[in-house]
């Protein structure tokens, strides 16, 4: 039982964060068209960032605002200076224009910050741990399994109910169509690509206090809400929770029974969900 | 008709040159720059089997590590069983390769565009954690180490491949071989039928072609290329590790192929060799060589989509025209 309690709460903790960086990299691809390679990258600037704003300020509350705004600015760069030039162009070219982003910005946290591990203190009303069964919990991690459905639902209400949100859903549907009914599209792609990257580097300063700051921190997760984003559906708000939560699982699950062989699983599972509903969970038909 | 021949002379000509170059490099270069020779074209060889499937099938694949890497492992293990033919050690790269290929394309070519390189990006890292965690076969992230390397033995002859010259030769004619049959199959009507893949997959299917089995086809033989470059750069370097499967390796070739050009035939290898001058030039003042990397390439995927190589030509032609 407590076993099973510590993992479900594991799973849960890392889905989360999983689902701050899918539902970013989703939407983007939903309303931009363009699957963002550096997505994880943002993602390791915004914990980076944090860490850095605490050196100033030593205030956790203050880098994880401060942070994630810094790197939706750069988010607003990017898109303006280099992704506008290459909507009309292949897919394949947007791929490997933010895949040079990626390269770019992961080499430069290694120039910046040196290839080493760095730690985050968590702020003291979540430091430390609580009594678990017999044993204890890390009061962190609970919080990131409250925050993570609390911001969620922020951002689900936000799509659904703020005219901000329905202009981006409309725009996802049809982009043409939106631009035919007066919506400025070029402004939106950049408000959408600033908030993606937000995002992305808000899960970024929340997982600072949860694991240790490394250069490869982004890679791991870019790949794994690759596979969150398909198989939920491409450009699908449930799908990348459901996507996330599932994935997030199964680490930890996999971790308890499979031991090495979980590595391999969410590649499985990617594969198993490709071959019976290649569209993804919540995916429309293509 | 006289026009094609000539360009067909031309190209002939020019290949011939290229080979003669190369094959010359063992008496100029010193031994330095001959490895990393060695290097540029094993690795150029592996974009050009990329861009069978990338430029002329149409199909952005992230993935391909996983079957250089199968390629790699497949000559390690046998190298280590102690088997002396290099013949059949590299065929065991191929084929190892091409299996792979065979069954993860038949899952992948369903689907095309973001959609098959995320598959491809998904499949490569599952062997690459096959690779990490089988302990037993694959050595785990140490990988496996080459105590030996076989001897090439011919008519009585022998030489060694710790020489960085013969090893540098052994590559050179393996390659030209994988070059030559590449140059062939796109020129064949397969090759036609590949870039009308690319062009206009649905006409194709129009006129009664099988385009899944078009695609698989590429895609296998792609695979198997990329076996044969795994299982030389195995050789070169004397070991097999996980690393050569990850998906960082996998968008080396992707990388090459954008700089020299995906559109011309010898353009991935251009690429490569770009890759690895700059890699060795900017090393030297600094660690921190991907951010140059990343740099260079931005304005190279936003200005120049046709590659560094891929503008010269246009260029020349437009020149030759006017």
């Amino acid at each position: 039982m407590e076993t099973f309690a510590a993992n479900l709460l594991n799973g849960l903790s890392w889905g989360m964060l999983l689902f701050l960086i899918s539902v970013g990299l989703t939407t983007v691809f939903g309303v931009l068209g363009v699957l963002n390679f550096a997505h994880g990258s943002f993602f390791m600037l915004g914990a980076y960032l944090c860490m850095q704003i605490m050196h100033i300020v030593p205030s956790f509350w203050v880098g994880i605002i401060v942070g994630p705004l810094l790197v939706g600015g750069l988010g607003v760069v990017i898109e303006k200076m280099l992704l506008r030039k290459i909507y009309d162009r292949d897919i394949s070219f947007q791929l490997l224009l933010t895949f040079a982003i990626l390269l770019f910005l992961d080499d430069s946290v290694r120039l910046i910050w040196g290839p080493g591990y760095h730690v985050v203190e968590a702020p003291a009303i979540l430091a430390g741990t609580i009594p678990f069964f017999d044993h204890t919990y890390p009061i962190y991690r609970l919080f990131l399994v409250v925050i993570g459905p609390l911001i969620g639902l922020a951002l689900w209400s936000f799509f659904h109910f703020t005219r901000w949100g329905k202009v981006v859903r409309a725009a996802a549907v049809d982009r043409e169509m939106a631009e035919g009914v007066g919506i400025r599209v070029p402004l939106l792609f950049t408000a959408v690509f600033a908030f993606g990257s937000w995002l992305a580097a808000l899960g970024g300063a929340l997982a600072a206090p949860h694991q240790s700051l490394a250069p490869a921190m982004g890679e791991r997760i870019i790949i794994e809400s690759f596979i969150v984003v398909v198989i939920g559906g491409m450009g699908s708000f449930p799908g990348a929770f459901a996507g996330a939560l599932l994935l997030g699982l199964l680490d930890s699950f996999g971790t308890a029974f499979a031991g090495r062989a979980q590595m391999a699983l969410p590649f499985i599972l990617l594969a198993v969900v490709l071959l019976f509903r290649p569209q993804g969970f919540f995916g429309r038909e293509t | 008709m006289t026009n094609s021949a000539k360009i067909l002379r031309n190209n002939g000509f020019l290949f011939f040159l290229l080979f003669a170059i190369l094959a010359a490099a063992p008496f100029i270069l010193p031994i330095y720059w001959l490895i990393i020779l060695t290097e540029i074209i094993i690795m150029g060889f592996f974009a050009m089997s990329f861009n069978l499937l990338f430029g002329f099938t149409g199909l952005l694949s992230f993935g391909q590590a996983g079957f250089f890497g199968v390629g790699a492992y497949c000559t390690a293990l046998l190298i280590q069983n102690g088997i002396e033919s290099l013949t059949l050690i590299l065929s065991a790269g191929i084929l190892g390769a091409l299996l792979a290929a065979l069954i993860i394309g038949f899952l992948c070519v369903k689907r095309d565009e973001i959609y098959f390189s995320m598959i491809t990006l998904g499949f490569g890292m599952m062997l690459y954690t096959i690779a990490h965690n089988w302990i037993g076969v694959t050595g785990g992230s140490d990988g496996l180490p080459l105590c030996t390397i076989p001897a090439i033995k011919l008519m009585g002859w022998e030489v060694s491949l710790y020489d960085p010259r013969w090893m540098y030769l052994f590559s050179l004619s393996v390659i030209s071989l994988g070059v030559l049959l590449l140059w062939r199959l796109t020129r064949s009507p397969f090759g036609l039928i590949l870039t009308a893949v690319r062009e206009n997959k649905e006409r194709l299917a129009f006129v009664g072609a099988n385009v899944r089995w078009v695609r698989l086809t590429s895609f296998t033989i792609a695979g198997g290329l990329a076996g044969l470059a795994g299982g030389l750069f195995a050789l070169f370097n004397c070991m097999a590790t996980p690393d050569f499967m990850h998906w960082s390796f996998s968008s080396r070739p992707v990388l090459m192929t954008v700089m020299g050009g995906s559109g011309i035939f010898f353009g991935p290898a251009f690429g490569a060799a770009i890759f690895f001058i700059l890699e060795q030039l900017i090393t030297n003042v600094t660690e921190n060589w991907m951010i140059f990397l990343g740099a260079f390439l931005i304005p190279i995927v936003i200005f120049f989509p046709r590659g560094i190589l891929g503008t010269i030509v246009e260029l020349v032609k437009r020149r030759r025209e006017s």
